[in-house]
């Protein structure tokens, strides 16, 4: 026998393909290739499994070693084949029994002492791998519990080649390894943000709640220390929980950019960037292999931009393609890799870049014109996509230093939220969205959806003065569906179109 | 003669023994010209074999297959056309290739020995 195959999967994004590596030796001097668009990475490969075979006791023929990875226009990179060609090379040379090896899929990178090392994106590879009908998968040690998050497939994992090789029958003698852990653990922040620390800033909760349930895009604007990153960073907290699926998707996308999983976690991930940030950093890049950026990892959850006009005008426009679609495009060449990216955007900004303007007591020292050029950051196409407006104002000092704390916490929070996010879910059955902040306007001014001319009253008043453009027009009508689910009311009435044109006031857009 | 030349010499001679045992018709041994030596030339069935020989003691220092390397099997082909040249009788209607007899054993006569048949 001097053929033999088996499997191991190669990522483009988040998505794995099945790919076939076959080993064959051919009687002629000794070589090794690896064919099939390998990397860099993978093409060093040849020394990593030679040696870990021999170190493993695998007997590795003295001839020509050609190892196909199938498809082989599919671009393959990083060092996650090292264990597939390893076990394909011994079952090619007879250390192996064929069989046993044909439809198990194995990842791993290899030391040279045939130690397994762990590689990232190991769950959206055995998530591929089980899609495709594999029922057994072989994966390194210390991969072992992320791998075990996805159902339907044996997950075997292993401390060493010799580990593997024992595994499918091989007689080898396998010693007792030290297995390569992962790397010092970062330990997550305790889930101790809860929205009763916010103090006297009960209009922002309530718009924070309203954000939550109907998963609308907000803007905080207000003076420095008035609490806008404080509020965005109790959002998760609020946000219903994911349920396995959703949880799924965040953990396969955090597995791929590096991060260890070891659970699903089902609260909703919050993602940051610095406003130094390039777009490469928010969309994802790099020339072979495409990263996830922050937006990517803030799917199912919270992109929170602070200082958002100081971020680069490219890279915030770089958000108007996942913001319509829910996925991003990576296009590098070569290849296209595809990301899924569903979040609820959460800007802030100052008034103005001295942050004073308009702050009751505090001089803005601040030109006309660079005020108008710091609001003017945020392209058109971008502000349109923001549903809530809502101006924070710094705490009177008397309420910050009485010590009570708001009665409204996270759990209370987050069971209106709920609660409201069914009733929408039940409005939009049979629709494409499940959240009121998704639903285009149209659908909301017409049909059976449309309100009766005496609850729509304020708000056509004020389209006719003009204080309010048609498209906030839509706005303030999804804002107001969502704060009559809130209120538990059947439609808005014209008091939740009030609030609703309170939360959009402050931007005419 | 050093040490490694009389295992050299042995090993040709076990890989000889070890032709002939296969059905293979040794024509000529260690045959010079200016462009090198071929250790065995040899028929079976329609082929004309050029048999490279090597002997290692061990195999700590590398496979003897891993010595037959890109250059030398050029060398050997070079070779292979020089000896048809020179015996158009012999090599008339065969078709010409290239052979490797590997041997690792501190004894030629026990040495494990590989057979590489039709090298490129």
């Amino acid at each position: 026998m001097s053929t033999a195959r088996t499997w191991a999967v190669a990522l483009t994004g988040v998505d794995g393909h099945m790919v076939e590596v076959e080993a064959d030796f051919s009687t002629q001097t000794p070589d090794f290739k690896i064919i099939g668009l390998p990397d860099k990475s993978l093409g060093e490969a040849v020394q990593r499994v030679w040696n870990a075979c021999s170190n493993a006791g695998l007997d590795v023929p003295r001839r020509r070693l050609t190892v196909n990875l199938s498809p082989a226009s599919l671009p393959k990179h990083g060092s996650g084949f090292d264990l597939s060609i390893a076990v394909a090379t011994a079952a090619a040379g007879g250390a192996l029994p064929p069989d046993a090896i044909r439809s198990t899929v194995h990842i791993g990178e290899l030391g040279l002492d045939g130690r397994l090392r762990p590689v990232p994106g190991v769950l959206p590879a055995v998530y591929a791998a089980a899609r495709a009908g594999f029922e057994r998968v072989i994966i390194p040690y210390a991969n072992a519990a992320e791998a075990a998050l996805v159902p339907g497939v044996e997950v075997r994992a292993a401390a060493s080649l010799g580990e593997v090789a024992a595994l499918h029958g091989a007689e080898v003698e396998v010693s007792d390894v030290e297995p390569v852990e992962l790397s010092a653990q970062v330990t997550g922040t305790p889930d101790a943000l809860d929205l009763a620390d916010v103090v006297g800033q009960e209009e922002a909760v309530d718009a924070l709640i309203i954000a939550a349930a109907g998963g609308h895009h907000m803007m905080l604007s207000g003076p420095p220390g008035a609490g806008k990153t404080m509020l965005a960073r109790r959002l998760p907290g609020i946000l219903p929980l994911l349920d396995d699926a959703e949880a799924l998707e965040v953990a396969a996308i955090r597995s791929l950019a590096g991060e260890p999983v070891l659970a699903l976690d089902p609260v909703a991930p919050f993602v940051a960037p610095h406003h130094s940030a390039s777009s490469a950093a928010l969309v994802g890049g790099g020339s072979r292999v495409a990263r996830p950026g922050a937006i990517v990892r803030a799917h199912r959850g919270v992109l929170f931009l602070d200082e958002t006009p100081e971020f680069q005008r490219m890279a915030l426009d770089a958000l108007r393609q996942p913001l319509e679609s829910g996925r991003i495009e990576v296009h590098r060449a070569g290849f296209t890799a595809s990301y899924p990216a569903r979040f609820q955007l959460i800007l802030a900004m100052n008034p103005c870049p001295c942050g004073n303007y308009g702050v009751r007591g505090a001089e803005c020292t601040c030109p006309p014109m660079a005020i108008r050029r710091y609001a003017s950051r945020l392209s058109g196409p971008l502000r349109d996509r923001i549903d809530i407006d809502l101006q924070v104002a710094r705490v009177a000092a008397s309420r910050a230093t009485s010590g009570e704390r708001s009665t409204t916490t996270s759990a209370v929070a987050r069971g209106a939220v709920l609660a409201a996010r069914e009733a929408a879910a039940a409005r939009w059955r049979g629709t494409p969205w499940s959240v009121n902040g998704e639903v285009p306007g149209e659908r909301l001014r017409h049909g059976t959806l449309r309100l009766p001319a005496a609850a729509r009253a304020p708000l056509d008043r004020a389209l006719e003065r003009g204080t309010v453009t048609l498209r906030a027009y839509d706005r303030v009508l999804r804002i107001a569906w969502t704060v009559a689910d809130l209120a538990g009311a059947t439609s808005p009435g014209i008091e939740e179109l009030g609030r609703a044109l309170f939360l959009k006031k402050g931007l005419l857009a | 003669m050093a040490a490694k030349d009389v295992l050299g010499r042995a090993g040709e001679e076990r890989a000889a023994e070890y032709l002939r045992g296969r059905g293979y018709a040794i024509l000529d041994r260690n045959w010079r010209c200016d462009q090198g030596e071929i250790d065995i030339v040899a028929t079976v069935d329609d082929a004309l074999c050029v048999v490279e020989v090597k002997t290692r003691r061990t195999d700590l220092y590398g496979h003897p297959f891993e010595a037959v390397d890109e250059r030398k099997r050029r060398r050997l082909w070079r070779l292979a056309f020089a000896w048809s040249a020179a015996h158009p009788d012999a090599a008339r209607r065969r078709r010409l290739r290239l052979e490797v007899v590997g041997l690792v054993g501190a004894d030629a006569a026990t040495a494990r020995l590989e057979h590489l048949v039709d090298l490129l």
